[in-house]
């Protein structure tokens, strides 16, 4: 069970070079997909199947693996765009540092003072990693749809981080997470649809330039 | 050590074309062709060593030495590294800077054999070579460094010995992550598809063919052999780090070792059939991403 939640995390880890080395809009969809998916099995793998961990695997897996990436892949089908054309910081250096946030989150996570069942593990290093992950797609990338990624790594890494602590999280806080993170994305795809609809582009730099 | 030196030339010499073959036959398998036969490379050698020599005036020595070294290196370097469970014939302490080096070494030669025509697709040729190398060789030391504090050693011998099925055990994530960077750049030194395409004809997209160019007839021929060799002696890594079989036979090690090598020769045919080739621009960002991918094995092992 560990090696399996292991692997789990170390794709995870993967996943956030991925995203944050691609351009590929589609691609980077389908990763935030999978890392979804993968992350949704934490619940069973780290604290054994119940019917309690059966339903955060279902709700999860539904909302992050399946709807949300299927929500976005409509959005960019709706306004044509395949990939992110200039990013605010280039993808070798967003690469560069994002894998020094990650090992910067694995030293941090040895100083932390935490439950001596969970030193050690790689839960903690790698929900810091994700966050750092989408923190950095958040600033790096123009694009409202990278973004919206960023935006949804961010609640993985809070998702992993949450792991820890399963048993005493009841399923409705849970449930409530999901649920505002699917509001947001149902307004970053409106607003999407809107910016490109007023500016015929999806750059979120047009936002902050004041119209004569 | 005398017999295990002889098993592992022999080895080396005599199936390293064969490993091509394999690869082209896979490609071919893919796209519905029957293909060229599995012997092809070993024909193609010796007709090769049949032809004269065409040399420029404008080269000098140097322009030969490139083929030489190319064939010379790979041989050494195969003499540092287990060949499977067959133990390494030259083994001691450090000789794990000694093999990355030696193909730098070998790198050095060719670029300035290309150098030394004059051409100036060659010297493109050369500049993107030894770009695409330099990036790739951070990775293999880091994944050398990997393994090195896996096994406690500084030997290859000791590093892809007996030690291996443990650290599978202990470490198996850091082990998988290095096995996927080494076959990325194992892609790279080949200049196999993702990368470079070894068929291209077109010399504008070309980065280790138009260095050989000028090449013709038997030092044509050693170019072709010494790159044959250095795929086995770079293929043998991954297939000792992914397939750490030993039953001490030397027999059934060596027939392990070569079913392994099949098996990566087929699966370097089916990512090249199955995968478009990256722009140029994409190449360094891929060799980035394997060398953070890298560091990071070693951030878990030295955890």
């Amino acid at each position: 069970m560990i090696e399996l939640s292991n692997l789990c995390l170390l794709l995870v880890i993967l996943i956030n070079f991925f995203t944050l080395g691609s351009a590929r809009l589609v691609a980077c969809i389908r990763a935030v997909a999978l890392q979804g998916a993968l992350i949704s099995l934490l619940p069973c793998l780290a604290h054994g199947i119940s019917g309690h961990t059966l339903m955060l695997f279902g709700s999860a897996f539904a909302f992050k693996g399946v709807f949300i990436p299927w929500l976005l892949l409509r959005a960019i089908r709706e306004v044509r765009i395949r990939r992110e054309v200039e990013a605010i910081i280039g993808f070798v250096p967003t690469l560069i540092i994002g894998a020094m946030l990650t090992a910067g989150a694995f030293i941090f996570a040895d100083f932390l003072p935490l439950f001596p069942e969970h030193q050690g593990g790689l839960y903690v290093p790698t929900s810091l990693a994700t966050l750092f992950a989408g923190f950095m797609l958040l600033m790096s990338r123009r694009k409202a749809i990278t973004q919206v990624l960023g935006y949804l790594m961010l609640e993985n890494g809070i998702f992993i981080f949450g792991m820890l602590l399963t048993e005493a999280m009841p399923l409705m806080v849970e449930a409530g997470v999901l649920l505002d993170l699917l509001v947001g994305i149902f307004v970053m795809g409106i607003v999407i649809n809107q910016i490109n609809r007023e500016f015929s582009s999806v750059d979120t730099a047009r936002l902050s330039a004041l119209k004569e | 050590m005398v017999v295990d030196g002889i098993i592992h030339l022999v080895l080396l010499l005599v199936f390293a074309p064969l490993l091509q073959g394999v690869i082209t036959r896979t490609k071919a398998l893919f796209a519905g062709r029957t293909g060229a036969p599995l012997l092809q490379p070993y024909y193609d050698l010796a007709r090769l060593w049949r032809k004269g020599f065409v040399l420029s005036r404008t080269t000098t020595w140097v322009f030969l030495a490139g083929p030489v070294v190319g064939v010379a290196v790979p041989i050494l370097a195969s003499l540092l590294l287990p060949f499977g469970g067959l133990r390494a014939p030259v083994s001691f302490e450090g000789d794990l800077i000694l093999f990355v080096y030696l193909f730098a070494l070998s790198r050095f030669f060719v670029a300035s054999a290309a150098l030394d025509t004059g051409s100036s697709f060659e010297g493109m040729g050369a500049a993107r070579e030894v770009t695409f190398s330099c990036l790739a060789e951070p990775t293999v030391l880091f994944s050398l460094i990997v393994l090195a504090r896996l096994s406690g050693g500084l030997s290859l011998g000791g590093l892809l010995g007996p030690g291996l099925n443990a650290a599978w055990i202990t470490a198996a994530a850091p082990l998988g992550l290095i096995v996927v960077c080494l076959f990325v750049v194992l892609l790279v030194e080949n200049s196999r598809i993702p990368f470079d395409d070894p068929n291209t004809h077109l010399e504008l997209t070309m980065i280790h063919e138009v260095m050989v160019l000028d090449h013709s007839g038997p030092a044509l021929g050693m170019v072709l052999y010494g790159s044959a060799l250095k795929l086995m002696v770079l293929g043998s890594v991954i297939v000792r780090l992914a397939l750490p079989l030993q039953t001490g036979y030397r027999f059934s090690d060596a027939l392990v070792y070569l079913a392994g090598l099949i098996l990566l020769a087929v699966l370097i045919g089916i990512v090249e059939s199955t995968m478009a080739r990256l722009r140029l621009v994409r190449v360094p960002q891929v060799l980035i991403g394997t060398m953070l991918i890298s560091i990071f094995a070693l951030v878990l092992v030295l955890r």
